[in-house]
This record gives structure tokens, C-alpha cells and sequence, in this order.
């Protein structure tokens, strides 16, 4: 029973912070502090989500965006995690990529947009190889540490029980490397994120980059801001999911 | 009951294996010679550092010997050897059952076959209940008896142990050495054991090989004559076992003392 209440008490101290923060910002807004044209009420912001969702303006960016993301996310993750599997396994393959992640990793992506949009011109297709190309990064990277880190035990067991490389690979080194895959993939829906917003200010007339730009021209303050809300509400989600596939990926992991 | 003595026989002569380490070569062991009969149990006692991991890690096909020859004679044995590590080595991904089916999937025996011979490896270890638990959920003495099962289920010509209770508490230690030599009498393996305790060479061996330090040679080999079946608590408790233990500890002292001195402790 007093687990339950301790879990309980945990559970209404994770939404202390950001309902305290709302609560002062209104607040403070409305004694007469600050100027609401330029900083809008939390109510304010909730009326003008509610007004683009109803429009179904609101749908229309996040579709675009969301496409964008995962198209992205999925082209970049998966050489990602087999180029950083191949590397943990072959050292020839590790010594060829590793001067050519170490140097492009630390490019900031969306200086590629340019470049990017010349070859693949101002459609979808230039912003989903800019989020692929800033998630293949940090799961390739998460992905090799994870495989390298594996016990040296492991290895020896899988050696001395007669395991083919084959087996080595999708038995040990991929299900041993899960845990940093993960943590490679959060990184990676961050980073989606982050640089596509960026992208979709200057390159678009749709998504949510595009909503909070255009917004912010027209002095739309409010409605600027739902769209920062959007991008946020989008990263709890995609925070969950991938705890929901991590529990169901790991079972092994003791919590 | 007359036991029938199986596995593989081992001949080993002239072993030595030197490491290239930054500053000088360093012998690990050196000049080792030792002949194993089929079925016999064999525990390798000696200070720590004296290769005696590393004799069984080139045993084991993990690290291969500077110069010497080993053969083995494993003929009708599906495999030739199966090591059981300190440290369990059970994959946290798999479960109980997964983890002791992996040397037969390895070497693709068909899934029908492992789950009968997985099931038998489970009842001698008294894992049936465990099967489907994971690793983290094992206390650390159930997981050593899924790294034996683990073993067994391959039908090694020998088993490779390496201090494989080292780790647990005393009581599932003694427990796990009493099941140890009863599942070793009923299936006659040839078994190469690494441990620090001569204690456990005593309990569980038929002969003790001593090691010297710096480098690994043989120091002496002594028949352990305690007969058997073994009722292993009774027997760490005789006279005979303490005059013994006592024998073995002044050969092992004046290596322990020289090893210590070597490493200026």
C-alpha cells in the first residue's frame, strides 16, 4: 500500500515543475508584468492551439513534420546500427569509418540544408536526408560504444561454445548492444527534431518549423508559441514510445 | 557400483606461453607436461599469477600457446570441450533455457533435439522451474548451475572449470561442489578444475596439480586417494583430509611466499 502511495507522490512531483512554471508565467502576465502581445498568457497560447487544431491548420504542419521525421529517422538509423554493429565486429571495418564519423559528426547538420536542397531541390525529400543524416550520428556512435563494451566474457563464451559469426552478430553483439541503441535512438529523435524545425523556417510553406517562422513574421506571438508547445508535447510522445519499445525490446533489464 | 570412466584423454607437453606486453615478454607458464586419463577429475591449484587461467584459456581454444603441444583424444564426443566460467557467462538477453540450449544451437542441432536434451540438462542441475527466467532473476549460485548445465548439455569430451564457485557464499559453495561430484560420478567426464582453494582440490579431485609462480611451471602432482562416490562435507571434516591439506600447503607456502616477494608485497 505505501508503495503505492510513495509512487503516487513520485508521480505528482514530476508535473509539480511544469505546472508551477505555467502558474507564475499567467500570473505574473496577469498583475501587469510584461507585455502580452509579445509574451502571451498560457491561456492565451491553449486558445490559439485549440483555434489552429480545430482548423485543422495544426494538422497539416504536424503531418508534414511528423512524415518527415520518421522517413528520416528510419533512413538514418538503420545503416547506423549496422555500420556501428560492423564496426564493434571487424576492425577493418572500424578503422575505415572511424576518421569519417569523428569528422562529420561535429558539423552542425543544417548547414547542409543548401547543399541538400540543391541535390534533392526544396521538396520532403532534402529535409528527410537532413534528418537522416543528423540521426545517423549519434545511433551510429551510441550503437559502436554499446557493441565494443559488450563483456569480453561474452565473447569468449560465444568462441569456446563453437558460435559462427553470424550468430555472434544477431545473438550477442545486436541483443548486447541494445541498451545503447536505445539511448542512441533518444538522442537521435532529439536531434530529428532540432534540425528539421530549423530547415522548415527557411525551405517550406509547411510543417511545424514553418508555423512558428510564419508566425513570428506576422507577430502571430500566440500562435507562435502553440507551435513550440507542439514540438514539445511531440518529444513526450516520442519519449514514451520509445520507453513502451524499449520494455518490450530489453526484458532483461532489470528495473 | 563400478563407474565407467569416459572422456577425452589430454596430453600435454612442453606448454609455454609468453605475452608481449609494452616493456618485456612475460612468461606465463612454462615447461608444463601433464597427462590427463580419460574421465579423470583434475584441479590445478597455485598462487594467483600463475597461469593457471591461462593453461585453461589455451585448453579451451581461447588463447593459443606460444610453443608445446596439447592433444586430445575426444573421438565419439560431439564436442571437444566445454569451459564454465567464474563469472557464470550467461547472456542476460536469454533465458534460462536459451542460455543452456546455446552450444547446440551453435552447431545446429535441430530445436526438437535441444529441448530434450535442455530439459534433462535443467533436471540435473535443478533448474526446471528457472527455465524461463532471466539471468538478473538468479541468484548467483543458480546461474553457475545454468553455466554447468550449459556445459554438460553439449557432451564435451572435457569439461573446463575456472574457479567456477569462487565467487558464491560458502554454503552454496559447499552445496554446489556436493552437486558437482555427484553429476560428475553419474556421467564420468574428463574435467580440468582452476581453483585457489586446495580445500576444493581435496573435495573434488582425483588428482591435485600444484603450480608455481613467475613462471607457471608444474611444481608437483598429487593423487588425491579418497575413494569413491564422495560424500564431499563428510570428507572435509576426516582426519585424513586435514593431514593431506596440510601436506599441500607447505608445498603451495614457499610459492605464495616467493611470489609475494617477487611482487615486493
Amino acid at each position: 500500500m505505501s508503495s503505492t502511495f510513495e509512487k503516487l507522490k513520485a508521480r505528482s512531483l514530476y508535473f509539480i515543475s511544469p505546472i508551477g512554471l505555467l502558474i507564475v508565467w499567467q500570473g505574473l502576465l496577469m498583475a501587469g508584468f510584461g507585455d502580452r502581445r509579445f509574451l502571451p498568457a498560457p491561456t492565451d497560447i491553449v486558445a490559439s492551439f485549440i483555434d489552429i487544431t480545430l482548423t485543422g491548420e495544426l494538422k497539416d504542419h504536424v503531418s508534414a513534420t511528423l512524415w518527415r521525421v520518421f522517413a528520416g529517422f528510419f533512413i538514418g538509423t538503420l545503416p547506423a546500427i549496422c555500420i556501428g554493429l560492423m564496426m564493434a565486429m571487424f576492425r577493418p571495418v572500424r578503422i575505415f569509418f572511424d576518421p569519417l564519423i569523428s569528422m562529420l559528426f561535429p558539423i552542425p547538420k543544417i548547414a547542409l540544408m543548401p547543399l541538400l536542397a540543391l541535390a534533392f531541390g526544396f521538396g520532403d525529400a532534402s529535409k528527410i536526408a537532413l534528418v537522416a543524416i543528423g540521426v545517423f550520428f549519434p545511433v551510429v556512435v551510441n550503437t559502436f560504444t554499446g557493441a565494443a563494451n559488450i563483456e569480453k566474457i561474452y565473447w569468449d563464451v560465444a568462441k569456446n561454445y563453437g558460435a559462427s559469426s553470424w550468430i555472434v552478430f544477431s545473438r550477442i553483439v545486436l541483443f548486447g548492444s541494445l541498451p545503447m541503441i536505445f539511448a542512441g535512438l533518444r538522442i537521435g529523435i532529439a536531434v530529428a527534431f532540432i534540425v528539421l524545425i530549423a530547415a522548415e523556417f527557411v525551405a517550406t510553406k509547411l510543417g511545424i518549423g514553418f508555423l512558428i517562422w510564419n508566425s513570428w513574421n506576422l507577430l502571430q506571438v500566440d500562435m507562435m508559441f502553440a507551435g513550440i508547445v507542439t514540438i514539445g508535447l511531440l518529444g513526450l510522445v516520442f519519449s514514451l514510445i520509445l520507453d513502451g519499445l524499449e520494455r518490450l525490446c530489453i526484458p532483461w533489464k532489470a528495473r | 557400483m563400478a563407474m565407467e570412466r569416459r572422456g577425452a584423454g589430454i596430453k600435454i607437453e612442453g606448454l609455454r606461453k609468453v605475452y608481449q606486453t609494452a616493456s618485456a615478454p612475460t612468461i606465463a607458464i612454462d615447461q608444463i607436461d601433464l597427462a590427463i586419463e580419460p574421465g579423470q577429475f583434475i584441479c590445478i591449484v597455485g598462487p594467483s599469477g600463475c597461469g593457471k587461467s591461462t593453461l585453461l584459456r589455451i585448453l579451451a581454444g581461447l588463447e593459443t600457446q606460444t610453443s608445446g603441444t596439447i592433444q586430445v583424444d575426444s573421438s565419439g564426443w560431439a564436442v571437444q570441450n566445454a569451459m564454465v566460467f567464474q563469472d557464470s557467462g550467461l547472456f542476460p538477453w536469454m533465458n534460462v533455457e536459451t542460455n543452456v540450449g546455446f552450444g547446440l544451437m551453435t552447431r545446429g542441432v535441430d530445436k526438437a533435439e535441444i529441448a530434450v536434451r535442455v530439459e534433462e540438462a535443467l533436471k540435473l542441475v535443478g533448474l526446471t522451474r528457472f527455465r524461463t527466467h532471466y539471468p538478473h532473476q538468479l541468484s548467483g549460485g543458480m546461474r553457475q548451475r545454468g553455466a554447468i548445465a550449459r556445459a554438460f548439455v553439449t557432451n564435451p569430451g572435457m569439461l573446463l572449470m575456472d574457479e567456477p564457485f569462487a565467487a558464491l557464499d560458502a554454503q552454496n559453495r559447499a552445496i554446489l561442489q556436493a552437486e558437482l561430484v555427484r553429476i560428475w560420478e553419474a556421467t564420468g567426464k574428463t574435467v580440468v578444475y582452476i581453483t585457489h582453494s586446495i580445500d576444493e582440490a581435496l573435495m573434488l579431485g582425483d588428482k591435485t596439480v600444484i603450480m608455481t609462480a613467475h613462471p607457471g611451471r608444474i611444481k608437483q602432482i598429487i593423487d588425491v586417494p579418497f575413494q569413491r562416490p564422495r560424500d564431499v562435507i563428510a570428507l572435509s571434516g576426516s582426519a585424513e583430509f586435514a593431514a593431506l591439506k596440510v601436506d599441500i600447503w607447505r608445498v603451495l607456502e614457499d610459492e605464495v611466499l616467493r611470489a609475494r616477494k617477487e611482487l615486493n608485497l
